[in-house]
């Protein structure tokens, strides 16, 4: 690991113009994902700002709304009555990620932070346009079993690997950020960014800026809900697809259906015209199918991937049946 | 003599080639050192709570197997190098150091975590348990007791951590099946392949209802 200087701003201020003054700076909470590029010499900053003391830890639901601080940890999120209440696909799909250790680590604004684990963006011996923008893509044309089939473009494939942000791009949340011009809310489909020509941001935060939480509003997902991750493992693996699958039925109707993918995209996968062939319809297999079907209408596959189209729209009938408990 | 024994001896006051290039290196790295370090390393902003700069040493204040510890720690050690260099617990694994294997899980603050993945300067005012820290005196953890019990290694490099993660995986009520304990013992890699047994020894001490 590279040496770098440390500091333990005493207020979210002092963090934001630590971060804002030094263009080398990185802001670390979990240190799970930063750490671990650091000692692969992906990343190198020079100093760190620790945000772990600042007063961001707070779970409370208020006003229809449930506010997460970005520094409240994974396996505490997952486990807290109130999420496990009204928000289960939150719950099951933080613990479908990483391993307790990693979840009694890892926050809520760090776990959106995380950066792709391609592994031509992990080797530094490789072509990267994210990780070094300029000397192209290594997985295009390479080992691109894991890539994108959904919103990749010719400078980078990767994929977006949280299952937590899947479950929050379903369920509609805000993210909350502080910078030095003030604060703003970031709808969660616009906060992630699709790679285009500048795949070394993964993200629309601006410079200085520090997310200090995430937002949910109160939503009818409290009894139909499924998060689907097929991996190559049983657990602790990255997926390979994972479906956030919520249904509102009534009677045997859907009044309104999320769904989103992950594994699949540089960003979570919203799918917005299966959802909308689903309202109204009533929760069977055919017409799950008929939504998996449109669902995968835009992809586009790699020498090593196609697999994956099959498998997302498996995992959407498996994950909409699971949810609908049919 | 070999002509290199000869090349030596002819000339006695030149330091040999090996001490020569470790001069060197001492060197070098001095004026590497020099070069990196920017003449205003850290600003020290008012409010900061704490600070250390590149080649400093901070102070930090930790609890660890219930003895209190006031370290002095570059910002880039990690708290299992800090456990396994400074302080000579090394019942503390290193296996990938990475995230990825839970050979060096420890507690802190009563949690599981990966010592790898966390610096030993985050960890001001908190309390460590490692794998030295879990048997009262003599007196073996029911869960060591269980591991020998049910062969529950081969190698026994990944059971500092398994133990660790199975401690923890019980009191956090993870324990309730083998389908459970698998799921939320899958941070801890075992090359060995001991898994049916690490199981079963889990259930054992689940079921057995000791304190842990």
């Amino acid at each position: 690991m590279n040496q770098f200087s440390y500091v333990r701003p005493a207020s979210q201020k002092a963090a934001i113009d630590a971060i804002f003054r030094d263009n080398t700076a990185r802001f670390i909470a979990g240190g799970t994902n930063l750490l671990d590029l650091m000692k692969n010499g992906v990343t190198a900053p020079e100093k760190l700002v620790d945000i772990n003391r600042l007063p961001l830890k707070d779970i409370r639901f208020s006003n229809n709304i449930l506010h997460l601080g970005a520094t409240t940890i994974n396996s505490e999120v997952a486990a807290h009555p109130l999420v496990k209440t009204h928000f289960p696909l939150l719950s099951q799909a933080l613990l479908a990620g990483a391993s307790q250790q990693l979840r009694n680590m890892a926050t809520t604004g760090g776990n959106m932070m995380q950066r792709t684990r391609c592994s031509y963006f992990y080797d530094i011996t490789m072509p990267c346009n994210k990780r070094s923008p300029g000397t192209g893509c290594g997985a295009i044309g390479g080992i691109n079993r894991m890539h994108a089939i959904f919103g990749a473009s010719d400078q980078c494939i990767a994929v977006h690997p949280s299952d937590m942000c899947i479950a929050l791009a379903a369920l509609d949340a805000t993210v909350i950020v502080a910078g030095p011009k003030g604060g703003r809310r970031i709808p969660f489909a616009d906060f992630h960014r699709l790679p285009g020509n500048t795949p070394e941001k993964d993200n629309n935060l601006g410079k200085g800026e520090l997310i200090t939480g995430v937002e949910i509003p109160a939503n009818p997902f409290t009894r139909h809900v499924y998060y689907l991750k097929v991996r190559d493992r049983a657990s602790y693996a990255f997926a390979l697809v994972s479906v956030a699958a919520a249904l509102d039925i009534s009677g045997s109707t859907i009044r309104q259906a999320r769904l989103a993918l992950g594994g699949v995209a540089h960003k979570p996968w919203r799918l917005y015209e299966a959802e909308k062939m689903l309202t109204g319809k009533a929760p069977t297999e055919e017409n799950f199918r008929i939504a998996a079907t449109v669902a995968t209408r835009s992809a586009a596959t790699f020498q090593h991937n196609a697999f994956k189209v099959p498998m997302a729209q498996n995992s959407i009938i498996t994950a909409l049946s699971k949810a609908a408990a049919i | 003599m070999s002509q290199a024994d000869k090349e030596q001896s002819s000339c006695p006051g030149k330091p040999d080639k090996h001490e020569a290039r470790r001069e060197f290196l001492r060197q070098s790295s001095a004026i590497m050192a020099l070069a990196l370090a920017p003449p205003l390393i850290v600003k020290a902003g008012e409010h900061d709570e704490a600070i250390a700069g590149i080649f400093e040493k901070m102070p930090v204040n930790m609890e660890i197997n219930g003895k209190a510890y006031r370290l002095s720690v570059e910002p880039r050690v990690t708290l299992l190098d800090l456990l396994r260099e400074q302080l000579a617990l090394t019942g503390t694994k290193k296996g990938c150091d990475h995230g990825q294997c839970g050979a060096c899980t420890v507690h802190v603050n009563g949690q599981r975590v990966n010592s790898c993945l966390t610096l030993a300067v985050m960890q001001e005012g908190k309390k460590i348990t490692t794998i030295e820290g879990l048997a009262a005196g003599d007196q073996l953890h029911p869960m060591q007791e269980a591991f020998i019990k049910h062969d529950g290694f081969q190698c026994g490099y990944c059971t500092p951590g398994q133990i660790m993660s199975a401690v923890a995986c019980i009191r956090e009520g993870h324990a309730g099946s083998p389908g459970e304990i698998r799921e939320f013992m899958s941070g801890n890699i075992c090359r060995c392949g001991a898994y049916d047994n690490i199981v079963a020894a889990i259930m054992e001490v689940k079921q057995g209802g000791q304190s842990v």
